[in-house]
């Protein structure tokens, strides 16, 4: 949620119920909590869903808003509880998964060694290239998914990530590094295999 | 970083996201700097990082909510009267 284009809002205004503020925070932040929706539950009408619980439950507890946090560092609080609520309740059962801190287990090491990273962009962002990167994305454990969303999708800073879905910078800093690699990983075997195949239709 | 990964392509590694971020401070770079200069393993997963993040970050130019996403959402908080014009 860029600071840096977020209209200045009053929070005196919001908390005394001026709706045209209101509705300024709203189209201010409809986007990056409609992303976050997006990305984390991967479709449409469930992120629909993440956005319109979000701004409901602002409006509720406006009142007890008192500014200590930036509006957007609230707003992504009250969005991420929003959408992993619902994505455990539509996945029915509960997994072990779901209670071993993301911090458990040791960062995988790299296997692929495939430098891609110089393969021009229209390749890299090319419409195949672009569904491949969001079903990476996708399989990303949740708690990975989260943080690698605000970090790096949304820019926000590391200790503001820790703000708002509670926890130490350390683990925001040991889930993004294993987020990235996992993400790396996925990547390089979808390119290394793309520039196989490219090499053998060129000659 | 091949067969088992040698002890400081490991460390380095862990210091990864770090570097990327240009958290370290300026004697710790200069060591991994040192090790990459060295390590083709290490380099490449060091670019191929760099550009799966930069392949991820939203476009500078914000994108807006669908038209009809926005409007439910208005209606659901009962914020018809501001609907238009927008902003």
């Amino acid at each position: 949620m860029s600071e840096k284009t977020a209209p200045e809002l009053s929070i005196a205004a919001l908390r005394a119920g001026d709706r045209a503020e209101f509705a300024r925070m709203v189209d201010a932040y409809s986007m990056p909590i409609y992303r976050l929706g997006l990305k984390m539950l991967g479709n449409q009408q469930d992120a629909e869903d993440v956005l319109q619980n979000t701004f409901l439950n602002a409006l509720t507890h406006l009142a007890d808003f008192e500014g200590r946090s930036s509006i957007s560092t609230w707003l992504y609080r009250i969005a991420s509880n929003e959408a992993l609520m619902l994505l455990r309740r539509k996945k029915n059962t509960v997994n072990l998964d779901d209670f071993q801190p993301a911090d458990a287990e040791e960062t995988p090491l790299p296997e692929v060694f495939v430098d891609w990273s110089a393969l021009p962009e229209d390749e890299l962002l090319s419409g195949e290239s672009k569904h491949a990167l969001d079903a990476a994305v996708r399989q990303l454990p949740e708690s990975m998914r989260m943080v690698f969303f605000l970090r790096d999708i949304e820019g926000i800073s590391i200790r503001d990530t820790a703000e708002i879905l509670n926890l130490t910078e350390t683990n925001v800093k040991t889930r993004l590094l294993r987020a990235r690699m996992a993400l790396r990983e996925y990547l390089s075997t979808y390119y290394s295999e793309r520039m196989t195949r490219e090499e053998k239709t060129d000659g | 970083m091949a067969d088992p990964m040698h002890k400081n392509c490991q460390a380095l590694l862990g210091t990864l996201s770090e570097y990327i971020d240009g958290e370290l401070p300026a004697d710790l770079c200069q060591v991994i700097e040192k090790h990459l200069e060295g390590c083709e393993n290490c380099r490449v997963v060091l670019n191929t990082t760099r550009r799966t993040i930069d392949l991820v970050q939203i476009p500078a130019a914000a994108e807006t909510v669908p038209a009809d996403v926005r409007e439910r959402l208005f209606l659901r908080l009962n914020l018809d009267d501001y609907l238009n014009p927008k902003k």
